[in-house]
């Protein structure tokens, strides 16, 4: 069986440095002075990570799976 | 090593009837560690008002808003108010979050700027047509915020008068008792039942009808919740831009060269709403305390787990460490990352309307009132949590 990942990525151009994702999954994100980025930019599937995404006020977190965005959820 | 505490101060500091930044806020910046403050209700707290400090406090996990339900939490007015999205943690802050934060992204409110923008000119037209002097608050400030938020939630907006007490009174600090408080609260909740009824027999394109289908469908959401959400977006979605319209207009009218480089190039006006926001103190004082959940270092201070820590944003917005000379206006030169919409999981859900309603607000009062001036005494509130003017009287 292959195990799934997920891809994470914060858009430097649009992240505003709100400290949301940090915040909510510091496992996953970490704020330096003026942006956020991903601890690890492959993930095991976690629906924090969509949270995340979801909750940005930038909207500058992107979530995918094989190529495909899952979040932001629609 | 923390030896005995230090002395506690009372807080808060601000006058209510100026904008500006206390020096008390001044010399803590400069002594080491934190203050210990006392507010007029519950515990002592450690007041946070370095730049990196709050960031650390708001932005950290360590730090809970729930547990203040729990505890005798600082706080301007007698009652303790329980509940509501502010007084949550993660998960089920995330999940209430969740759900309204598909109606504030900047994609969304972006598809409302053009109202904005034409309620904007039709109040300035009014205003013009009237003729001068004009309260600005009144006639523009507070109409234009009301009317974005009304027609995006579902709420009527002619029912502002109404809704207008209420608002008041769920920010003020002192001038009702807690049973007069809780009364205003439950006639709100009334108030917004009828209105989600009403939806529920009749379903809209608008945030109201979202968050309904999300507790009757979805179950994600209970009755109460969703009772509370749409107050609590009805009164923050205008309140705080409804005061920082004049506060803005004040602040440029005392910095006419400011004023003067965005009448020549608006292009300038977002930049400007930044630093504007980094720049104005709007809260009077400091609150929503964040309680530690374990041994947490800040700084200099451990504070220890179980204590509350209330970070002044208006002063960690004006740190020399973090901005070059912080108490100058720089409208050519914004800022980044300024704390106005505070950080972390609890940063301003309307962030990207409030800036949107900002900047379509100076963008009508500065080219269509080429002389704008005050004509008149600002009347202050005062004993809210936010500081602005009751009346402004202006000319052009």
């Amino acid at each position: 069986m292959v195990t799934m990942t997920w891809h994470v990525s914060v858009d430097k151009g649009t992240c505003g440095a709100t400290g949301m994702c940090a915040a909510l999954a510091p496992e996953l994100f970490v704020l330096d002075d003026a942006y956020a980025e991903p601890v690890r930019p492959e993930i095991e599937p976690d629906d924090l990570a969509l949270d995340a995404a979801d909750q940005c006020p930038m909207q500058a977190i992107l979530v995918s799976e094989d190529g495909k965005e899952i979040g932001p959820r629609p | 090593m923390q030896g005995r505490l230090p002395m506690t101060v009372a807080y808060p500091f601000n006058d209510s009837a100026n904008l500006d930044l206390h020096e008390s806020y001044y010399a803590a910046q400069k002594a080491p560690g934190m203050l210990r403050i006392q507010m007029p209700h519950g515990e002592p707290a450690w007041l946070a008002t370095r730049y990196a400090d709050a960031r650390l406090v708001l932005g950290d996990k360590r730090f809970s808003r729930a547990m203040a339900a729990e505890r005798d939490e600082p706080r301007m007015r007698s009652g303790q108010l329980a509940g509501g999205i502010l007084s949550m943690d993660p998960p089920d802050h995330t999940r209430l979050r969740t759900l309204v934060a598909k109606a504030f992204t900047v994609r969304r409110v972006e598809e409302l700027r053009p109202r904005a923008r034409e309620i904007a000119n039709d109040l300035v037209r009014d205003m013009i047509t009237a003729g001068p002097p004009a309260d600005l608050v009144d006639m523009f400030a507070l109409p234009l915020p009301v009317a974005v938020i009304c027609a995006m939630l579902g709420v009527p907006v002619e029912d502002r008068p109404r809704f207008r007490v209420w608002s008041d009174n769920a920010l003020s600090t002192s001038r009702l008792t807690a049973e007069e408080f809780q009364a205003s609260r439950e006639e709100m909740r009334e108030y917004m039942r009828g209105l989600i009824a009403g939806h529920r027999v009749e379903p809209r394109d608008d945030l109201m009808t979202a968050l309904i289908e999300a507790h009757d469908a979805g179950d994600r959401l209970s009755e109460l919740e969703l009772v509370d959400l749409c107050v609590g977006i009805l009164v923050a979605g205008h309140e705080t831009t409804a005061s920082q319209i004049p506060n803005f207009v004040l602040t440029l009218l005392d910095h006419p060269s400011a004023l003067e480089a965005l009448r020549a190039d608006p292009g300038l006006i977002p930049g400007a709403v930044e630093e504007l926001l980094r720049f104005v103190p709007l809260g009077a004082g400091a609150g929503f305390p964040r309680y530690a959940t374990e041994d947490v270092r800040v700084g200099d201070v451990l504070v220890r787990a179980g204590e509350p820590v209330v970070v002044a944003i208006g002063a960690a917005n004006r740190d020399g460490l973090r901005f070059e000379s912080p108490d100058t206006l720089k409208v050519t030169a914004p800022p980044e990352q300024h704390l106005g919409f505070g950080h972390g999981v609890h940063h301003c859900l309307g962030a990207a309307l409030a800036r949107m309603e900002l900047q379509e607000a100076l963008r009508v009062l500065l080219a269509e009132l080429p002389g704008l001036h005050l004509a008149g005494d600002v009347v202050w509130k005062s004993e809210m949590l936010v500081r602005g003017p009751v009346t402004m009287p202006v000319g052009w």
